[in-house]
């Protein structure tokens, strides 16, 4: 299997209000295709150490790889570059931008990448819609769609670019049961059919014990997986 | 094809139309009140060159005479040092104003390459009497040609041609203020009577009017020998020579160099017009001071509202940030947006000033003795338009510079995590 996700030793501390090492020689490999989730009770670290490996957060020691390429170290720019190409993210709070449309949303980064025309990535874009069943909702603003379904525009707008990773951090936390086993059945969809590499950070046993393996921490350390 | 960062721009643009019109209506106003007041203040500052200055020359050499007792000839002959010469009561001389050998002067000066045109002046107070009424004027005897390219006077006739001066003898061209008091029109007798009593019969040829009370209410011309007969003078006594230079900028310096080289006192036109050159200066500095507060102003409108759109879109900006996009980027997003809001703004501003200007410009000018202009002196010139152009993208510019660098700098991580 091909590794597309390692990392070596992360540490990271926080500095306020008092110092706090939140992270402690976090080291682990994520192979192409797994459908991850990182449990712990709040606190634990998960969230920063997902931030750290989505490159938002540079602000560590140690090594990440993604893809074979070492991104630790790379400049704000090139790591930007990095996310539009490599990594999807799917948030608690939907995030999508209220002014858009569902199907400009799902545009945004694929025009940010450059690599297809505008009239090709809306068509790209139509079909990730349509593959989430969204397509019906494709011209609306963003701002009236309901919780279920901006989650799956957001799940679409992840997709776009065909990424490395998705990134999840509590996707179904903020979705009643119906919505969050729809957005679940769609991520282990991907998982499956696609090949697509997932994590998610996630407190909802019930999900976690549903994905492929779970990684479980501790006081910043790793006790599990 | 448009980038997308010029895309997110757009949209957050019209999402929000109402905060947006605002803004702009804030540079709008700022631009057109400059507009105005430029156009308005220039207007009058050009109004006042062409007229106040124009009746004047570049350069005007005359005979300054002063009663200065402050050295006598004796000091010449004796040793001041150890002789101290004191005179009682001295008298002065009865000198004559002329300027000597004036033809020697006038053909020198026809032949320096920065001057195109002289015109020798023989000036002196006259009572115009026509009838009961008399009134105290100057008169000036010219070679009307020659002071026509110094003055403009060929367009500023009334009634009547300048020519007519040289056809007709014993003519004379009367300020139009000054043939209304005397109530005379065109064909009509005069009588010129001067301080030492010799009077002289002329017939109105022509008036013209400078637009300028002090001059259309006192002046007449004739031709130059006429004042050397009326006051009995040889055909070489003119008491002025007026100059006029290919570029009137240089005056000063020219002036300076005409008096050290002909002996004479040489006044350049802004010297003469000192009065109406400080106006001038203290018009433009106001005009300058009130238009860039506006435009601060409106630069600060602007620059709150960035400010409070880019806190409304903190979780906007982190989003962006998270799919790729560089704080280059959104720098870009929300300058590009200030910038939209300073172009629109101002091309509004340059039609609202315009439309302003226009009004001003058709408003009648009250009515009064010393201007005679019928409304407001109002100028269109392209490069104030082109300034205000400028001025209003570059404010909007700088305005939305300092929030656009602070939303490039939100730290997604901490917006996320909430």
């Amino acid at each position: 299997m091909e590794t597309v996700l390692k990392t070596i030793k992360l540490n990271k501390s926080f500095y306020e209000p008092e110092e706090f090492r939140v992270l402690k020689d976090v080291s682990f490999e994520i192979e192409k295709g797994e459908f991850v989730s990182i449990v712990g009770k709040s606190g634990c670290g998960k969230s920063t150490l997902l931030y750290l490996i989505s490159t938002l957060d540079t602000d560590y020691t140690g090594e990440i790889f993604i893809n074979q390429k070492k991104v630790t170290g790379l400049s704000q720019n090139e790591l930007a570059r990095f996310r539009n190409e490599h990594i999807g993210f799917v948030f608690q709070f939907h995030f999508l931008l209220p002014e858009f449309t569902a199907l400009q949303n799902v545009m945004i980064p694929s025009q940010k990448l450059g690599k297809y025309s505008k009239s090709e990535s809306e068509d790209r874009a139509y079909e990730k819609l349509k593959w989430l069943d969204m397509q019906n909702f494709a011209s609306k603003l963003s701002s009236k769609l309901s919780g279920g379904q901006q989650q799956r525009v957001a799940i679409a707008r992840a997709l776009i670019n065909d990424p490395t990773i998705i990134m999840g951090d509590e996707p179904t936390g903020n979705l009643d049961s119906t919505n969050s086993e729809i957005v679940f059945d769609i991520l282990k969809d991907l998982a499956r059919t696609k090949g697509q590499t997932i994590i998610t950070v996630t407190h909802d046993p019930e999900f976690a014990q549903k994905t492929d393996r779970i990684i479980e921490m501790k006081d910043g350390e790793i006790v599990k997986g | 094809m448009l980038s997308v960062n010029f895309e997110i721009a757009k949209t957050h643009l019209l999402a929000k139309p109402k905060q947006t019109l605002i803004a702009m209506l804030g540079v709008t106003f700022g631009i057109g009140m400059y507009i105005l007041m430029i156009s308005f203040m220039q207007g009058f500052n050009e109004f006042l060159q062409d007229t106040l200055l124009s009746s004047t020359p570049d350069v005007r050499l005359y005979n300054d005479i002063k009663t200065d007792f402050t050295h006598s000839i004796l000091d010449e002959i004796s040793d001041t040092s150890k002789v101290l010469n004191v005179v009682h009561h001295p008298k002065p001389k009865d000198i004559t104003p002329n300027i000597k050998s004036s033809a020697l002067i006038i053909g020198d000066l026809k032949k320096d390459d920065r001057v195109i045109a002289v015109s020798p002046i023989l000036s002196t107070q006259v009572f115009y009497v026509s009838g009961p009424v008399q009134i105290n004027g100057t008169l000036s005897g010219v070679n009307i040609l020659e002071e026509s390219q110094l003055t403009g006077l060929n367009s500023k006739m009334k009634t009547g041609k300048i020519e007519n001066l040289l056809t007709i003898d014993n003519g004379i061209l009367m300020g139009h203020g000054l043939a209304n008091k005397l109530n005379v029109r065109v064909g009509d007798i005069v009588t010129l009577a001067t301080p030492t009593g010799n009077s002289m019969r002329f017939r109105i040829v022509g008036t013209f009017q400078f637009g300028v009370g002090s001059l259309d209410n006192i002046k007449c011309y004739v031709n130059l020998s006429k004042v050397q007969q009326l006051l009995g003078k040889d055909n070489q006594y003119v008491t002025d020579i007026g100059i006029k230079l290919k570029d009137y900028d240089l005056a000063t310096d020219i002036s300076k160099e005409f008096a050290g080289r002909y002996g004479y006192k040489a006044d350049d036109w802004k010297t003469t017009n000192a009065s109406a050159m400080v106006s001038i200066l203290i018009r433009n500095v106001m005009t300058f001071v009130v238009s860039f507060t506006l435009l601060v102003v409106a630069g600060f409108g602007i620059y709150n509202i960035m400010s409070m759109t880019i806190q409304n879109k903190l979780k906007d900006i982190a989003i962006l940030k998270a799919q790729g996009f560089s704080s280059s980027d959104v720098r870009q997003i929300f300058l590009t947006q200030s910038v939209t809001i300073g172009v629109f703004g101002a091309l509004t501003g340059l039609l609202l000033g315009f439309i302003m200007s226009s009004g001003v410009y058709n408003l009648p000018f009250p009515k009064n003795d010393f201007i005679s202009i019928t409304h407001f002196p109002v100028v269109f010139h392209t490069k104030h338009y082109l300034f205000g152009m400028g001025f209003g993208v570059i404010t909007t510019f700088i305005a939305g510079l300092m929030p656009s660098i602070k939303a490039g700098k939100i730290d997604p991580v901490a917006i996320l995590r909430g």
